[in-house]
């Protein structure tokens, strides 16, 4: 017995789904436990230091370093925490027998920061900037963590992506093509689309990308794309594999990967159950140790009796576990695993490695690395 | 915890960012030899977020493998156990440096940080073209784990550096970990400021201040930075991650950043041998370069350049035509591309075929190469010295400019160490050597070693207490003699005589053959055997004793042999694609890197 190497993504048609919802800084939370939300709920605020301007009113008033305590308690006008608007005389000094004054004005609005006794500068602080965080899914709160945020709960459907771009976003489930090997193509979009989350098959053209963009669509998921596509939309090459924060119209999930390659027929089918639910989706993709995927909510009424709908899989590698190859031109293919090799064998490229043996649908063996296989987390939890 | 250096039982380990590793090395007819080893999945994180049940894991599977138990029944170390760690979990150590000038006194404060193990998220200077509002929102979407201050010689600038502490203030940026805990600074600037310092930074940061790194301008002392760094590393950085503070408990010595042990095992290999070499790690997001030449050491991490992870930034930095270069098949570039891009999605899966593997190697020659450029190029002489000039040296730096020239001469590079998956985890070893070559261009004679098994963290920090220990292991079962590499530097037309080799082989035959420019060719030679050997290189051509000009030398061979190199240096392919990939087929058909009936199906 053993474990896949690569942890396999979430396809579930059931389950209870925990989101944390916290703030960047410490703030205020504005929501109470049992409180019910919908996505755009605001559970928590705070507000982030503005920037701040540093001015050189020693340089300004022409004070010697050593003079600059003095120079504070005879010419500065401002103290640290005053406000201050563009224009305003910081500091003043009279010279050339008191007939001529050089002043320091500030160059814009904000409060007195820090004053420098050593350097005679000192910084004026813009206004805060606040920062809100919203409930993201409809659902319930569980936890309140003080000064810092919450905890959503919701029961539904959760389907994890391979990877994404864009962020967090919601609206209405709409499947766009017949089947999941169907390419989404530029004529499958049009302006009722507006605010949806459209699904696709297998590949998604540029140009519709492009036009589901430009057409306001919430978000795409698609089986997979070409990379150069992704850099046309994007403007620029992804170089580490950290998205979530792009600049993006339209948020965009892929289930598969990059080329062409049909969405996992059980993907397709749960999508295409809730078509016409409201979903919540965000793109953000670490791929790092502490991995995050792009994932898909599709909050559902909680029945107790849809925990029996389907079985639960099996979560460890071992005769019998269905898995999914994940690299090769199997790529995609089911397998049931036949045999966990306990010794390491050579595979063809001559490396020695831990190998499965495992038995394609159409009854043909086929002997694998181990990390290339995937374990689907499917069915349903609690 | 043992205090006493009589043992002959050392348990090490390295608890990496995806996997932790345990070593056991024992006493056995009176040298340490490696007995054990066993590795398990890092457990940092959610579920566990406690270091040590990987920790225990990766021991369990030496104690199964030797029948040595290290673990109570409490799950603890076995009291009188001698053990050692390293480790990189949680992304490593994430430090900002501030400097005054960036080639200067910020440059040093880089190569201090990165010495200490570290990876340098930014250098902020006064002359690094930023806007004062860019870099305040620089240091606050950073989120470092440490910062450390230089600028100014003892006596010189203080302005700048009293500038820099109050915009540190102003900007209030968080460290990495735990909300509420004040962000580490160390202070290693102008000394004659401290106690402005102090009361400048003393309340909103948990500061230290050591002595100057640049005291004078032609004085660079990192050491006491370096230690400040790892002494906030235990104290601050480590104190935080989970399981961090019992397993701290657990080892004899100070836990240490990985690289940092790397690094030190690199300068003892160095010393010991008394030789110049370079050290490499390519790893999944980042790829490391230590240097130790002339006996001055250098480390390097290119942050984002690495093998699964981080391949598409390989991509993105090298471009996709250095990548391909490399690939002596046909293949477009949008295949190329989404290969990679798969790769970096599923950054675990591994080449199945021979087509992924070439692909792969192709991307570790450009990480590598990327990476070790981006070494040389803090490999240079201290800048602000004032030189003395002669007549003739004033001519020749108004022809060249020396400003930013390395220190690093290949032609003078004895050994090239690889460690990382690309390196240790090639199915053959030559493809190692090839890949090493291809990256670095060595030119003379050049060793080349593999890290076998990963195991040089573990023997870097063993070899601060017990440095006879780490280098036997280190030599007997660490280290790989892969062979060495004989290549001239300069360039010729090819198909004309490059180098003519007269020597006697270990079976009393003589050897006495001109290699052709352009080829590649091998010698099996064996790892315990040395020949004497003159080699001759043809006018345009140098193998260190200047153009043209024979060598006479003793070359050791290795499980590959000895590899004649005379494609050139600089190495130029051509750009025709078709003579090109004929061009790789015949070298690597030449040197055995992948099977004959692999490479002659590409043609």
């Amino acid at each position: 017995m053993g474990e896949a190497y690569t942890p396999g993504l979430e396809v579930r048609e059931a389950t209870f789904v925990r989101k944390r919802r916290i703030l960047p800084i410490p703030g205020k939370v504005l929501v109470k436990k049992g409180d019910k939300v919908n996505p755009e709920t605001k559970v928590a605020r705070a507000n982030l230091l503005g920037t701040f301007t540093t001015v050189d009113v020693r340089s300004d008033l022409g004070i010697l370093l050593g003079e600059v305590k003095k120079a504070i308690k005879e010419w500065f006008k401002v103290k640290v925490g005053d406000v201050v608007n563009e224009g305003d005389v910081l500091a003043s000094r009279k010279h050339f027998f008191g007939r001529r004054v050089k002043e320091s004005i500030a160059p814009t609005s904000g409060t007195i920061g820090y004053i420098s006794d050593v350097t005679g500068k000192l910084h004026i602080r813009a206004a805060p900037v606040p920062v809100e965080v919203t409930a993201y899914i409809p659902g319930e709160v569980v936890e309140v963590i003080p000064d810092e945020g919450v905890i959503v709960e919701t029961f539904g459907a959760y389907v994890q992506g391979i990877f994404g771009i864009g962020g967090e976003t919601h609206g209405v489930l709409e499947v766009v093509v017949s089947s999941p090997d169907e390419i989404l193509t530029v004529d499958k979009i049009n302006s009722s689309h507006k605010g949806k989350i459209l699904v696709g098959g297998s590949l998604i053209t540029g140009d519709a990308l492009q036009k589901a963009a430009k057409n306001h669509v919430n978000g795409i998921i698609v089986g997979s794309i070409e990379d150069d596509s992704l850099v046309d939309y994007l403007g620029y090459e992804i170089g580490v594999a950290v998205t979530g924060e792009e600049d993006v119209n339209t948020t965009l999930i892929m289930t598969e990967g990059f080329g062409k390659m049909s969405m996992l027929t059980w993907t397709f089918n749960l999508l295409k159950k809730f078509e016409g639910k409201q979903c919540s989706i965000s793109g953000a993709t670490h791929i790092r140790a502490g991995v995050i995927r792009p994932e898909i909510i599709i909050p559902r009424k909680f029945v107790e009796a849809v925990i029996s709908e389907t079985e639960e899989t099996s979560s460890r590698l071992e005769p019998g576990t269905v898995i999914r190859i994940i690299r090769g031109e199997e790529f995609g293919s089911f397998a049931k695993v036949f045999k966990l090799e306990t010794i390491s064998k050579q595979i063809e490229t001559e490396s020695k490695t831990s190998v499965i043996v495992v038995t394609l649908e159409d009854g043909k063996k086929l002997s694998l690395p181990r990390s290339n296989v995937e374990i689907i987390g499917r069915g349903v939890s609690r | 915890m043992n205090t006493s250096l009589d043992i002959d039982t050392i348990l090490a380990t390295d608890v990496g960012s995806t996997t932790s590793k345990a070593i056991l090395i024992k006493k056995i007819m009176g040298e340490f030899r490696l007995v054990g080893r066993g590795e398990a999945p890092t457990t940092v994180e959610a579920p566990f977020e406690d270091v040590r049940v990987g920790v225990r894991n990766a021991v369990k599977q030496v104690e199964d493998l030797t029948g040595i138990h290290f673990l109570m029944k409490d799950r603890s170390l076995k009291k009188g156990t001698f053990y050692v760690s390293t480790s990189s979990a949680g992304g490593g150590l994430q430090i900002m440096v501030s400097g005054v000038i960036r080639r200067m006194t910020a440059e040093s404060g880089e190569r201090a940080a990165l010495g200490a193990g570290a990876i340098v998220l930014d250098v902020i200077s006064i002359d690094d073209g930023r806007e004062i509002h860019e870099k305040i929102e620089r240091m606050r979407s950073l989120r470092p784990d440490m910062i450390l201050m230089v600028g100014g010689t003892d006596g010189g600038d203080k302005i700048d550096l009293i500038d820099a502490a109050e915009l540190f203030v102003s900007a209030k940026p968080r460290p990495r970990f735990g909300i509420g805990f004040k962000l580490p600074i160390i202070y290693a600037g102008n000394c004659m400021i401290q106690n402005t310092i102090k009361d400048i930074l003393g309340e909103s940061f948990a500061l230290r201040i050591v002595s100057n790194i640049r005291p004078t301008l032609d004085i660079e002392d990192t050491e006491p930075a370096r230690e400040g760094v790892h002494d906030f590393y235990l104290e601050h950085v480590m104190s935080h991650a989970p399981g961090y503070p019992d397993l701290m408990k657990w080892t004899d010595i100070a836990i240490i950043p990985t690289p940092a042990a790397v690094g030190d095992i690199c300068q003892m290999v160095a010393e010991t041998q008394n030789i110049n070499l370079v050290g490499t790690d390519p790893g999944g997001a980042t790829t490391d370069i230590f240097s130790v030449f002339d006996g001055k050491f250098l480390r390097t991490v290119s942050a984002n350049l690495g093998m699964s992870y981080s391949i598409c930034n390989v991509l993105k930095e090298a471009g996709v035509a250095n990548i391909m270069r490399w690939i002596p098949f046909s293949i477009e570039e949008r295949e190329l591309r989404n290969r990679l891009r798969n790769k970096m999605i599923r950054p675990t899966t591994i080449p199945p075929d021979f087509k992924s593997l070439i692909v792969e190697q192709a991307v570790g020659r450009e990480a590598m190469r990327l990476a070790f450029k981006a070494h040389l190029s803090l490999a240079t002489p201290l800048r602000g010295v004032k030189k003395k000039k002669d007549l003739g040296s004033l001519v020749r730096d108004n022809v060249k400019d020396p400003v930013g020239k390395t220190y690093i001469d290949r032609l003078r590079l004895d050994m090239i160490i690889g460690s990382g998956g690309v390196n240790s985890h090639a199915p053959r070893r030559v493809q190692s050597a090839s890949v090493l070559i291809d990256a670095f261009q060595p030119e003379g004679i050049t060793k080349l070693m593999i890290d076998s098994i990963f195991m040089m963290p573990h023997l870097g920090v063993l070899s601060k207490v017990k440095p006879d220990a780490a280098l036997n292991v280190l030599t007997k079962d660490c280290l790989v003699v892969v062979g060495t590499c004989i290549a001239p530097k300069g360039l010729a037309k090819d198909g004309a005589d490059a180098l003519s080799i007269t020597a006697t082989l270990p079976d009393g035959t003589s050897l006495d053959k001109t290699i052709p420019y352009g080829t590649m060719e091998m010698i099996p030679l064996g790892e315990r055997e040395t020949i004497n050997m003159v080699i001759k290189p043809q006018s345009g051509l140098n193998m260190g004793k200047g153009n043209g000009k024979s060598l006479e030398t003793t070359v050791s061979g290795g499980v590959v042999g000895l590899i004649f190199d005379t494609r050139g240096r600089p190495l130029v392919l051509p750009e025709n694609d078709k003579e090109r990939r004929e061009k790789l087929i015949k070298w690597y058909l030449s040197l055995g890197v992948y099977p004959e009936k692999i490479l002659k199906g590409y043609l």
